[in-house]
């Protein structure tokens, strides 16, 4: 188990590399620059500003500088955020994109664990038309619209909740931003853990269970849950890396000051430092949840050894 | 334990206390929902499941959830039988803490002593092993011990042997066999495969298409069997002493039981049928003590079947008395 935990995290180093390399070429094919804008610049400036920022040189020049500092963790400074290095954005923004993302991926994992399980106990009652009805609006949603009509009824109508803005990571400003960034999540979990619950159920080990003369409610808690949330564990691996590593509708939509919008300026603004930082950032995370979940199994399945 | 009038049912079934019934018929023909409806693992459309004085059919699930103790079950696949997030002295744990209130050591010892019973080998060692770490016939054996951990009154045994091989097989008939005597456990075994059941019934109950075919005690069975679709299944088993060419078998398959002909659901593969069998639904024909056949012509096939063996019986005298002579 250490050994294959040990590998594992090695292997991130060369994969993290890998996907910076295709970051890079795909900023560097990509037409225009940061410092291009409405107004043409002077070709005395633009030679001024290539030689400062040593876009001059050989590009296995600047791709070897941007590898160093990916090896060393420091990205450099951000080219459009004046004054703040990748890091200090990186270190600034994630706590608000972390905090988030986990308390949103908690209220999916609760809700969307619950209902599936009921829906699948209850299968083809009321009960689970409802639910997989409700989990087929929240796939079908998109956050965009779904956060505006939050903020509509919440907000601007009952006046219960702030409308946007973090306000120093506030449960009521929290309120709103989670649920949104959840409702999906929350629908995609309680329709995987249905299928799964529902295989469970109908297996043999189930149907021993069940002839040993256990209530229905032992049944679930000793004999299904454990093998009917198996999917559901499968899915978190990526679903948390990518709800810790910011999600933008949702930060833009609150005015959040989160990865996810800082990311989405990088990229228009082609601010190669902050987004190869950034990117890097999240390989790093996908790959870290990945064996989290991996670990998950073997502690779940007593069968996956490694 | 009776078991009366169920939707397909025709007579009623007597089990008695430390009695093996066998319930033999080819696949599909409604041996396993048998066994699953009395225990109510499959919901029963009717009929009556009376033990110690209550119906079972008619008991909520709770108060069936009681009953259980005394009435458990074995099935066809080990494999798949057990659950394999468990480890194997939990899952028999749970049998003694849920009907007996044991403690948590009460039970653990009970669980290693009960696999010791079945013939595990080192098993105070081997009881927190999970299943995947047990070969078929030892997940086989666990089955037998968790379902015999609080002393059922019956046993039913749905084709225990059927995904074990050969050795393993007689090995685990050998050992119900063993625990049946020795705590008197009544026992429903449930098979094709007549070999087993001749060498472990008192009763065997032949069905077909849901329906009862025959019933009989098992020597009077083998030796004079009154239904035309038994003897097809007799005729089939592979005899080593006879000199045949190929093995018979009944031509056909069995019926969807959704979609029963009207008439006799095996008229249309049977040899004896006439032009009755295929209009009217045959009688349940008491044929001798505890001989029950369902068949337009049960007498006469009994009467036939009763003449071959006398037949065979003198046959052998006379080869006997030759050689003496």
């Amino acid at each position: 188990m250490l050994r294959f935990i040990i590998r594992r995290l090695i292997v991130i180093v060369p994969m993290v590399l890998i996907v910076v390399t295709l970051t890079w070429g795909l900023i560097r094919l990509a037409p225009g620059n940061f410092y291009t804008g409405e107004k043409r610049i002077p070709k005395a400036i633009e030679k001024n500003i290539r030689e400062k920022y040593g876009l001059n040189r050989p590009w296995y020049v600047q791709y070897g500088k941007m590898m160093g500092s990916v090896l060393r963790g420091d990205f450099g400074m951000s080219l459009t955020y004046p004054g703040q290095s990748v890091n200090q954005i990186l270190w600034s923004t994630l706590p608000v994109s972390a905090t988030l993302g986990l308390l949103a991926y908690i209220l999916a994992l609760a809700v969307g664990v619950t209902t599936g399980t009921i829906a699948a106990l209850k299968q083809n009652s009321k009960w689970d038309y409802a639910s997989m009805a409700f989990a087929m609006l929240g796939i079908s949603i998109p956050n965009f619209v779904l956060g505006p009509l939050l903020v509509l009824l919440f907000s601007l109508t009952l006046f219960w909740l702030p409308p946007a803005l973090w306000g120093g990571g506030s449960p009521a400003n929290l309120i709103l931003p989670v649920l949104t960034l959840s409702a999906i999540y929350m629908a995609f979990i309680a329709r995987l853990t249905r299928s799964g619950m529902l295989e469970v159920l109908r297996s043999d080990y189930v149907r021993t269970a069940r002839a040993k003369g256990l209530s229905e409610v032992q049944v679930v808690f000793r004999h299904v849950l454990r093998g009917g949330i198996m999917p559901v564990v499968s899915f978190s691996g990526p679903a948390l890396a990518f709800l810790i590593a910011g999600t933008v509708v949702v930060e833009r939509v609150f005015a959040l000051p989160g990865l996810g919008n800082y990311f989405i300026n990088a990229n228009f603004a082609r601010d190669e430092p902050l987004i190869i930082g950034i990117v890097a950032f999240i390989s790093i995370a996908v790959l870290i949840f990945n064996l989290l979940v991996d670990i998950g199994y073997a502690y779940i399945d007593p069968r996956i050894r490694y | 334990m009776t078991i009366l009038d169920f939707r397909f049912w025709i007579e009623t079934i007597d089990i008695y206390p430390g009695e093996t019934l066998g319930l033999v018929g080819e696949s599909g023909c409604g041996k396993s929902t048998l066994g699953r409806a009395i225990l109510r693992l499959t919901e029963p459309t009717g009929g009556q499941v009376l033990f110690r004085g209550k119906d079972l059919a008619h008991l909520s699930q709770r108060e069936m959830r009681d009953e259980r103790k005394h009435l458990q079950m074995i099935f066809q696949d080990p494999m798949t039988s057990l659950n394999p997030f468990m480890r194997i002295s939990k899952q028999l744990m749970e049998m003694t803490e849920l009907h007996l209130g044991y403690t948590k050591d009460q039970a653990y010892e009970h669980a290693v002593k009960m696999l010791e019973t079945v013939g595990i080998p080192d098993a105070r060692a081997r009881a927190d092993s999970y299943p995947h770490e047990f070969s078929g016939g030892m997940r086989q054996r666990v089955m037998i011990a968790m379902a015999l951990s609080c002393e059922p009154e019956l046993l039913i045994a749905d084709e225990p042997t059927t995904a074990l091989d050969v050795t393993i097989q007689a090995q685990i008939l050998e050992l119900i066999k063993k625990l049946k005597q020795d705590t008197g456990t009544s026992v429903i075994l449930i098979t094709h495969d007549l070999g087993v059941v001749a060498g472990m019934t008192d009763h065997i109950l032949v069905m077909y298409a849901g329906k009862i075919f025959e019933q009989a005690q098992t020597r009077e069975l083998f030796a004079c069997p009154g239904n035309p679709y038994t003897k097809g299944l007799l005729r089939s088993v592979p005899d080593p002493t006879a000199e045949q060419g190929a093995l018979y078998q009944i031509p056909g398959l069995p019926p969807d039981v959704a979609h029963l002909p009207p008439g006799c659901p095996f008229a249309p593969r049977c040899e004896r049928a006439e032009e009755i069998c295929r209009q009217e639904f045959p009688p349940f024909v008491k044929l001798n003590e505890e001989h029950y056949s369902l068949c337009h012509f049960a007498e006469e096939v009994y009467a036939k079947s009763c003449s071959e063996r006398d037949a065979r019986k003198s046959m052998n005298q006379t080869t006997v008395q030759e050689e003496n002579a």
